[in-house]
This record gives structure tokens, C-alpha cells and sequence, in this order.
């Protein structure tokens, strides 16, 4: 299986190459399958020749240079830069800095007494997916296709609504990177996609070009519950579920491998489910599993190694504080949550101090929300848990912190050399906060995606605002002063 | 100052012991609520009460004092809207305390807290985060019953009712397949035949009125409201339903309170004049549903502004405001001063206004001398996240044991973890 090889071999680097070559063709431009045999494979299944079917058609919305001076900068690469500068250009980081100055074209913007921070990623969305008004009747909840216990076969971007109104209120929380996750009602619920928050009549629209796709897992409560009368109806069952479904998919992995090595005879049936599953075992979709206790975690661990994957993020993780030193040594990203917690017994032993646990024991640590209303507030999530690291002696630095919520979650997204930290060369996301981010007094103030300014707070008359809100919402111009 | 551990079976008595103190918190900031800040002031307390707030207090040779220089020194926070105490682990029936099956939605005879579990522990974060008083609430159906509140001491659930009930819950608006309009019209037949039975109880009891739309019970603990003795929390988001709440309050003379109320900064000045307070959170700004259209962010701060009495309470949503994080509801000021609140509106929307919308502003709410002893000492400005509340006193009593939570942060700091303590 040339292709699949010649892409975990060369990893990061040929997705990202691909991928601006995909920015490059024209919306709408597709190599045909027949093509694809004679280039680089398109990061997601290869399990069959025309691997990315849905591609990305996002392109950056066209910006000018723009310096933003006299700054206080959490780069998320290094410690604060005070009176600090960085220049968008051509949608990128161009310059970093205490000494930068500005091309004669360049709109200059004054950050006296303001922040700049990289653009907030959220590992654990439904945005889009679990569209408002969620009324009975309006079929906006499209996340959970709770039909059976594995659905590997389905795509949470076909649930996507590009007008589901939280996408402007998340981008207005500082937030440029989301990535949509299929609920955790099932085993395993689908695959989810990693979007940028802009406007767009699609979600090919949306697509951060490049990005791999997540496998999105569930232990404990939800699936057992939701497959009570028809199982999995225990624990025990859930994991016979993953082991069997793993089974099946390193078979249909051999059988691809097999002929796509020599295309003799006929192609193996495709099978949507396993050909996800497939690819997941050979790195090219990065696992994130739902699971609250830490015990439930060991255990998924165990099946990674059992069927040879592995696990980018857990995700909830209220427990991940009683294996840190496990969680590091697996190098497994910890989504979490600050405070969330005794909704269910699964969840009664969530603490505030997570965070700080985890940060301190080396795991990489992201501020997750599952929640659109929380999204956009990650950065006062991760103040709170902040806080209580340096309540309990476990310290973390706001340059610590930062990264809870940008380079971290990259991570976690298989995105870190792109977007995640106000580095040179990195994808110009970037946020322009009202003062400290982690004060709870502060506001995203302008938001850049590839270095164009897609949210200004202070000109709301240019804000975006969905098709479903054109009438339907007021709009709220002016708030209160 | 002793730091006692109390166990919840001691706690009246040595709630007791303590409260028979004199303890004086000096320097700190003083911000009694009631009146403007006092830089460099003194909170004295004496037997569980307040007995005096200023800047030049004589202090009592025989008082602890405790310096609060650097400090901000508040009234504890009234969270007016939570299942405190009424729902342990939210996915385990067993412990829903909240809502009662009632009769074709009503259940105004109700009464949550006598199944309130003083044993919850969640009582202890909410206490160690700055809360000292909770307003708690049954949920569910036209009228899911009635609220009281409850004063964050160790002891029985006898101990901690401070007053109940201070209002009967109803809804309005959409439900299931029930049109706003019906919805009203349940509540109309409801107050109208309550007061049907309050002039003919005799002719009830002798089954000689026609058939009433509520059991016999719910009647009766409707007539508290008709006397205007219970105030009636509607609630209600979208504006209509906020106005058609009024109108039922003019028709039948209750007290009204809005509870939610989204689009309440839409009737703002109608909700003013006619004196009606909103409990009301700053963390949502999602239409989420066709009866919140109009959600902002800003709502708090344009009623407040309007000269509507506003109570803050969690609206974000998540677990944002339940169960351990009842605490978070300074976040929710934080927020709405960031959306446009006064900063002292804000405060005021956690501590007094609460209470004196539920009736028990001549015990809590404020730093004022006469007051019950509820006082925080905070690090620095509460709404902030990087300040902590250090000292919580509730009643003059500071109850100083760790929390659940607390105790399984301090196993897990250290890896592997010791089985056997804490």
C-alpha cells in the first residue's frame, strides 16, 4: 500500500504540502480518482483511491498586512513579550517581536493595555452538528446516530449547518479552530472534522485544509445506557464492542493493504465503517475518546496497544488527575474540563485542580467545552483552573495556561506546526483581547483568521451574522452603553 | 481565630460554642452593600450577628481580630436560583430531590426542602467558595411548587431553612405540545378556582362546589400567593411571556418575580414600573430555542440600568451552576459588569437583591449592624477567578472542613496515591 505509506512515512510534512496545493486549486477543482494514483494520497481514508471526497474549499478571506504594537503577547511558544509587536501578512505571522516595524501598506493597531494571544482551538465541539433553536422539531441535533453501537460509517461534516448561529458567538469568544465531534452515545460515534470559524455557505467552506480527521470513541455510562435493551448493557460489554469492532477493521486493513499493493483481482468490498476504522490503525485518524474515570481509561489504553493505535485526546477526562503519570507516558493530550462534573456518578470525582495535575506531570493539557456556550469562554475556564492550581500548590503560569487553550489543543489536532502559538510562519490566527485574558472582565476584541480580521467588537455593524438570524434575532446592535 | 472541623452532627453545638464570640476583621476594604465602600474598615461580630460595619468601630479588648489589610471583605453571596441540597448525582433518580410528579403538571403544594439533604457535599464547596445563603427551587410543570431559602450551616436540614416558602414556581410558554396561550389559561383557571376555594372551603369540604383544576392541596398552598404574602416567580423567556406574566399578576394581585426571563431587557421599563424583579444570568447569549430569540449577554445590565431589581443566577448553561459549581454565580457578575453592569449593581445582584426579593433582607444580604454574621474575606476582587475567598463565616461560625472535592485533589496530588488517608 504505497500511498498510505508514503504518508505515515512522511507524516506532517506531505499533509501540509498537500494541503496548500489544495488552497491553490480554484473552489470546486478535484483531481479525478484515476489521477490520485500518481500523486501524494490526501490525508484521511486510503483505504480506495479517491481519498478525500469531500475536500476542503476553504480559502483565506483576501486581508492586508497588519502590524499590532505596543502589545502584551502569550505566544503560547515561549514567556510573555511585553510591549510586544507581531505583523499579519499574506495570512501568516510574518514578524514576532519587541523591535517590528510596520510596511507602509500595513494597518497599524494600538495594543496598549491589551493582549494578544493565538486564536483559541476547541478540541470538543457540536456546533454545527447540534444546531440552534434545539425545539422540539427544528432537527438541529444531528450528532448522535444512536442507531447502533458502532457507527465508524458515518461523517459528523454531513451534520454540519454552516448557519447554526453559535459559530459567530464562538469566533466572538476569541475561538478560530473547533473540531466538530459526532455525541457519545455510541462506542464509537463516527468521524468528526476540524473547522475554521468563518462564514461560509458550506462546510467544505469550512474545512481546515490538511487537517486529518478524528475517530471520536465513548466509554462508560452513555453507550451502556443508550444500548441498555440491546447492548452493550455493561462495562464489560462496551469493550467487547471496541475489541470486536478493532477486529474487524485489522482485517479489512489487510485485505486493502493486500490488493492496493498490486491491484490484482478485484478490489475488496468497501465498507464505510471499517475503511475509518482501517485508517485509524494506520495513523492517519487520530483517536479521541470520551471517557471519565481513570480506570476506564487505563483499560483503553490496554486496547490501543492491543490492536496497535493510538489515542491523540481523551476528552472529559474528570478522572485523568489519578493518572497523570500514565496519561504522560503514552504522550495521551487530556481534554478537560475546569469544573464540570456530578451530573453523573461517572463524573462525581471531578475537581478543580485537574488541570494543574495534569499540567504538572507533563501531560498535555487542553481546555475542552462540549458546551457552545462554554466555548466561548475558554479562556475563563482556564483561568479558573489556573486558579486553583496555585490554591492547592500545584502553580501554573498564565504562559502555562495559554497553551490549555491553543498550542496544547493543536496538539491534540495534529495541527501544532500550522496554527496554536504567535510564532513566525504560523497561520496568521490570532486574538486581540480587551486586557488579560484571564481576567473575567475581558473581551475578545478582534479576531483574525489567516490574518484577516473576521470579528471586530467594536464595529458591529460588521459582524457576521447567520442566515437563520436575519430577522429571526434581534440584532443587538449597540449593547449597553 | 480557631479554625474548628466541624462534622455536621456537631455542628449545632459547636456552632454554639463559636457563635458566642467576638471576632473583629480588620482593614480590609469593606463593601457592606448596603452602603459605599469603607476603605480600611472594620466588620464586628458578636453571637452570630453583626454588631457593627465602619471605618472607626471600638473593638472589644476581648475580640479575635483577624486583618484583612489587602483584602475585600463582602456580605456572603445569595445564590437565588439553584437544586442545592435537593440533587446529589443529577443521572441517579435516587438522589433527585427537585421535582415532584404533582397532578397534570401542578404541584403547587410542593414543599423540596423537606427532602433536602443537609448532608449533600456539595454544600461544602458552595460554602468554601463564598456562597452562604441559596434560594432552592423545585423544577418542572406549570407549577412545580415551592422555594426557600436555606443558610449554608453544618447541621440539620431543620438548621438550614432561613425562611420557606418565599415563592411558588409556574411557568410560561410552549410546553411540549401546550401553546403559550393554554399555558396561561391553566395558570387563569388554577388562581381562579383557588380563590373559588378560598371563600367556599366550607362547600369544598362538603363536596359542594363543582370539580376545581387542582387538588385540594395546591389550592391551599396557592392561597398565600392570592394574598400576596408569596410572591409568584413566573418562568418565562421570551418578552410575551413575560408581559402575559404581568397581566395574570395585575388580574389576580400576586406578587410576581421573573425567573430566566431572555428577552426581559425587551419589556424592560414596563417590568421597572410595575416593580417586578428578574432573576436573570450574563453567560448566555445563544437563541437556543424559539423562546429566546433574543438572549444576550447584556441582559442584566440594560435591566439594572432600567431600574429593574435583578438577581443573578447561572444561565450559561453545562454544568456551569449546579452541584459544586453553585459558587460560580460570581463568575455570572463578573460577566455582566464585562456586558455593561455597574460593578456595584452587580454585587448587589448576588448579595442584598436576592435577599430582598425573597424576603430576608432584615437577616442577610448585606453587612449592616442587626444582620446575621455572613461574611466573606476575599484575596481581592471576588468576581475575579485569580481571587479566592479565604474566609467564609456563616453566622459568625467559619466551618473549616474539606470539602470531597478537596480531599481527593489532596490524594491525587502526589502519585501513587496513599489508599488509606486523607
Amino acid at each position: 500500500m504505497r500511498h498510505s505509506a508514503f504518508a505515515l512515512a512522511i507524516g506532517f510534512v506531505a499533509l501540509a504540502s498537500q494541503s496548500s496545493a489544495a488552497q491553490a486549486a480554484p473552489a470546486g477543482a478535484r483531481t479525478t480518482p484515476s489521477d490520485t494514483t500518481k500523486t501524494v494520497p490526501l490525508p484521511g481514508a486510503v483505504s480506495l483511491p479517491n481519498a478525500d471526497p469531500y475536500p476542503s474549499t476553504y480559502a483565506p478571506v483576501p486581508s492586508r498586512a497588519t502590524l499590532i504594537r505596543n502589545v502584551t503577547i502569550l505566544t503560547a511558544a515561549g514567556p510573555t513579550i511585553r510591549n510586544g509587536s507581531v505583523l499579519l501578512r499574506d495570512g501568516k505571522i510574518a514578524e514576532v517581536g519587541t523591535n517590528v516595524s510596520a510596511p507602509a501598506d500595513a494597518l497599524v493597531i494600538d495594543g496598549a493595555g491589551k493582549y494578544v494571544t493565538p486564536g483559541i482551538i476547541d478540541t470538543h465541539s457540536h456546533i454545527g452538528g447540534g444546531g440552534v433553536p434545539g425545539d422540539d422539531g427544528t432537527q438541529t441535533n444531528d450528532i448522535n446516530e444512536a442507531t447502533a453501537p458502532v457507527t465508524a460509517h458515518v461523517w459528523v461534516e454531513h451534520s454540519v449547518w454552516p448557519q447554526d448561529a453559535q459559530f459567530p458567538r464562538t469566533l466572538a469568544g476569541g475561538v478560530t479552530t473547533i473540531q466538530v465531534l459526532p455525541g457519545s452515545a455510541n462506542l464509537i460515534g463516527g468521524r468528526s472534522v476540524v473547522l475554521k470559524v468563518v462564514p461560509s455557505r458550506t462546510v467544505q467552506g469550512m474545512k481546515f485544509p490538511g487537517a486529518k480527521y478524528g475517530l471520536k470513541m465513548a466509554c462508560g455510562e452513555n453507550p451502556k445506557r443508550v444500548y441498555a435493551s440491546r447492548g452493550p448493557s455493561t462495562r464489560m460489554g462496551n469493550v467487547a464492542g471496541y475489541r470486536a469492532a478493532w477486529i474487524q477493521a485489522a482485517g479489512y486493513r489487510a485485505r486493502w493493504d493486500k490488493w492496493n499493493a498490486n491491484h490484482q483481482g478485484d478490489a475488496p468490498t468497501r465498507d464505510l465503517g471499517l475503511e475509518t476504522l482501517a485508517d485509524v490503525l494506520r495513523g492517519n485518524i487520530l483517536v479521541h475518546n470520551h471517557c471519565y474515570r481513570a480506570d476506564e481509561m487505563a483499560q483503553m489504553m490496554d486496547i490501543a496497544k492491543e490492536f496497535g493505535y493510538k489515542i491523540r485526546s481523551f476528552h472529559h477526562g474528570v478522572e485523568a488527575y489519578k493518572i497523570a503519570d500514565m496519561l504522560s507516558r503514552d504522550s495521551i493530550a487530556a481534554s478537560v474540563w475546569a469544573d464540570w462534573g456530578a451530573f453523573k456518578l461517572e463524573a462525581t470525582d471531578a475537581v478543580r485542580g485537574n488541570m494543574a495535575i495534569l499540567n504538572r506531570a507533563g501531560v498535555r493539557t487542553v481546555m475542552h467545552s462540549d458546551d457552545a456556550s462554554g466555548e466561548q469562554r475558554l479562556n475563563q475556564e482556564a483561568a479558573k483552573a489556573m486558579a486553583e492550581g496555585n490554591r492547592i500548590g500545584v502553580p501554573v503560569t498564565e504562559d502555562e495556561a495559554i497553551k490549555w487553550m491553543t498550542i496544547n489543543a493543536a496538539w491534540a489536532l495534529g495541527l501544532e506546526d500550522r496554527t496554536g502559538s504567535i510564532q513566525t510562519g504560523k497561520n496568521a490566527d490570532v486574538v486581540l483581547w480587551s486586557g488579560n485574558p484571564f481576567s473575567v472582565y475581558s473581551r475578545a476584541e478582534k479576531v483574525w483568521v489567516d490574518g484577516a480580521m473576521l470579528y471586530d467588537r467594536l464595529d458591529p455593524s460588521s459582524q457576521w451574522r447567520t442566515d437563520f438570524e436575519l430577522g429571526f434575532v434581534p440584532a443587538n446592535r449597540g449593547g449597553v452603553r | 481565630m480557631r479554625r474548628t472541623i466541624l462534622r455536621a452532627s456537631l455542628a449545632t453545638l459547636v456552632a454554639t460554642a463559636l457563635s458566642a464570640q467576638t471576632v473583629a476583621i480588620t482593614g480590609g476594604k469593606v463593601y457592606p452593600v448596603s452602603g459605599p465602600v469603607i476603605e480600611n474598615g472594620t466588620v464586628l461580630m458578636r453571637d452570630g450577628r453583626i454588631v457593627a460595619v465602619g471605618a472607626n468601630v471600638t473593638i472589644p479588648a476581648d475580640a479575635q481580630r483577624i486583618d484583612a489589610t489587602g483584602k475585600w471583605v463582602t456580605p456572603g453571596i445569595v445564590n437565588a436560583a439553584t437544586q442545592l441540597g435537593l440533587v446529589e448525582v443529577g443521572a441517579v433518580a435516587s438522589t433527585r430531590e427537585g421535582s415532584a410528579r404533582g397532578r397534570d403538571g401542578v404541584a403547587a403544594a410542593f414543599m423540596p426542602w423537606e427532602g433536602l439533604n443537609p448532608s449533600s457535599v456539595y454544600f461544602g464547596p458552595a460554602r468554601d467558595g463564598g456562597i452562604t445563603s441559596a434560594v432552592v427551587y423545585p423544577r418542572g410543570g406549570l407549577i412545580s411548587g415551592q422555594v426557600a431559602v436555606i443558610h449554608l450551616v453544618s447541621g440539620t436540614a431543620d438548621d438550614m431553612v432561613l425562611r420557606a416558602p418565599v415563592g411558588m414556581v409556574a411557568s410560561l410558554g410552549h410546553m411540549g405540545n401546550m401553546p403559550r396561550a393554554e399555558t396561561i389559561m391553566r395558570l387563569r383557571e388554577i388562581l381562579t378556582d383557588a380563590r373559588a376555594y378560598r371563600t367556599r372551603r366550607a362547600d369544598f369540604e362538603r363536596a359542594q362546589t363543582r370539580a376545581f383544576a387542582a387538588s385540594r392541596l395546591d389550592l391551599e398552598a396557592l392561597l398565600p400567593v392570592l394574598d400576596g404574602r408569596v410572591p409568584m416567580i413566573v418562568n418565562a423567556d421570551k418578552a410575551s411571556d413575560i408581559e402575559a406574566a404581568m397581566k395574570l399578576a395585575n388580574e389576580f394581585k400576586f406578587k410576581l418575580i421573573i425567573g430566566g426571563g431572555a428577552e426581559a431587557w425587551q419589556v424592560a421599563a414596563k417590568l421597572a414600573a410595575a416593580k417586578v424583579p428578574v432573576l436573570t444570568g450574563a453567560m448566555n447569549n445563544i437563541p437556543d430555542s424559539f423562546s429566546s430569540l433574543g438572549q444576550r449577554q447584556e441582559n442584566a445590565g440594560l435591566l439594572a440600568r432600567a431600574g429593574v431589581s435583578v438577581a443573578l443566577i447561572g444561565n450559561a448553561g453545562g454544568g456551569d451552576e449546579e452541584a459544586f459549581n453553585v459558587r460560580n454565580v460570581r463568575y455570572e457578575a463578573g460577566n455582566a459588569v464585562a456586558y455593561g453592569m455597574e460593578w456595584n449593581a452587580a454585587l448587589r445582584a448576588i448579595t442584598l437583591s436576592p435577599a430582598e426579593i425573597f424576603g430576608v433582607a432584615d437577616r442577610v444580604g448585606s453587612l449592616q449592624a442587626g444582620k446575621m454574621a455572613d461574611v466573606v474575606i476575599w484575596s481581592g476582587d471576588p468576581f475575579e477567578f485569580a481571587s479566592q475567598p479565604e474566609k467564609v463565616f456563616v453566622r459568625g461560625v467559619q466551618t473549616v472542613a474539606p470539602s470531597r472535592q478537596d480531599l481527593l485533589e489532596q490524594r491525587y496530588k502526589t502519585l501513587p496515591p496513599n489508599y488509606r488517608a486523607p
